[in-house]
């Protein structure tokens, strides 16, 4: 199982902040849990639907859409950050 | 001479920045240079009533962490701060404080700049806009003037 956290505005349209996942074998980079993430529901495809305005972060450290996801606790989802 | 081990910490609570700036210059006589660097909640037009600031508990003070240590590593810093606040913060109210001592101002200068480019874009906090009628306002969104200038830092 993998923790799955989202923020701000994807957290909103998937309407949770965090779920446990078991992610398929064939979901092995970012690219590939985007996708599979869309066809969960529509909730899932709204807050996804524009790939290049979504951040991922693997055990709290980003990465890139292409890194692979190695075995990870927690996957985070998120908006283009707009702190300071 | 070995980098300075920052001081980061992401809070609710208000700052104070005489106390934040002593701290890196008390009993000290090598500190010839501070830069105090104050980000405040703006309101654009007489209509926010608060913005609400998200974070990634732990990824923030990890994330903030790396960046603070990358601006100790790359200038001679005598001492650095950062302090980031989340929660519902009001229009004048303090947001974020970035403190740098060297014994040269350019130094201290350049590494608060740096970090609050960073702090801009890769320290996972989120602005959601209250508005003074009731409704809730959108997210603030990434602006492209803050990538282009945290790229300016990215070592050739």
């Amino acid at each position: 199982m993998t923790k799955l956290v989202y923020f701000a505005w994807v957290r909103e349209r998937i309407g949770t902040n965090e779920e446990e996942i078991d992610l398929p074998d064939s979901v092995k980079t970012g690219t590939d849990l985007l996708a599979w993430m869309k066809t969960r529901g529509e909730n899932y495809e709204a807050a996804l639907a524009m790939d290049n305005a979504i951040r991922i972060a693997i055990d709290q450290e980003h990465v890139d859409h292409d890194a692979p996801l190695g075995n990870p606790r927690e996957i985070a989802l998120f908006p283009p950050m707009t702190g300071g | 001479m070995a980098a300075v081990e920052p001081v980061v910490r992401v809070q609710a609570d208000d700052f104070d920045i005489a106390t934040e700036n002593a701290r890196l210059t008390e009993g000290r006589t090598d500190v010839g240079a501070v830069v105090t660097f104050t980000g405040l909640c703006r309101d654009e037009g007489g209509t926010l009533a608060a913005l609400e600031l998200e974070h990634y508990p732990g990824m923030a003070q990890a994330e903030i962490g790396r960046i603070a240590r990358e601006a100790a590593e790359r200038w001679p810093l005598t001492g650095l701060t950062v302090i980031h606040r989340h929660g519902k913060i009001a229009p004048g109210e303090n947001i974020v404080l970035v403190v740098t001592a060297s014994a040269h101002r350019q130094a201290a200068f350049e590494a608060a700049n740096f970090l609050m480019d960073f702090l801009k874009t890769r320290a996972p906090f989120w602005k959601k806009e209250h508005r003074r009628d009731g409704t809730e306002g959108g997210w603030v969104e990434a602006r492209d003037i803050d990538d282009k200038a945290a790229e300016r830092w990215h070592k050739t």
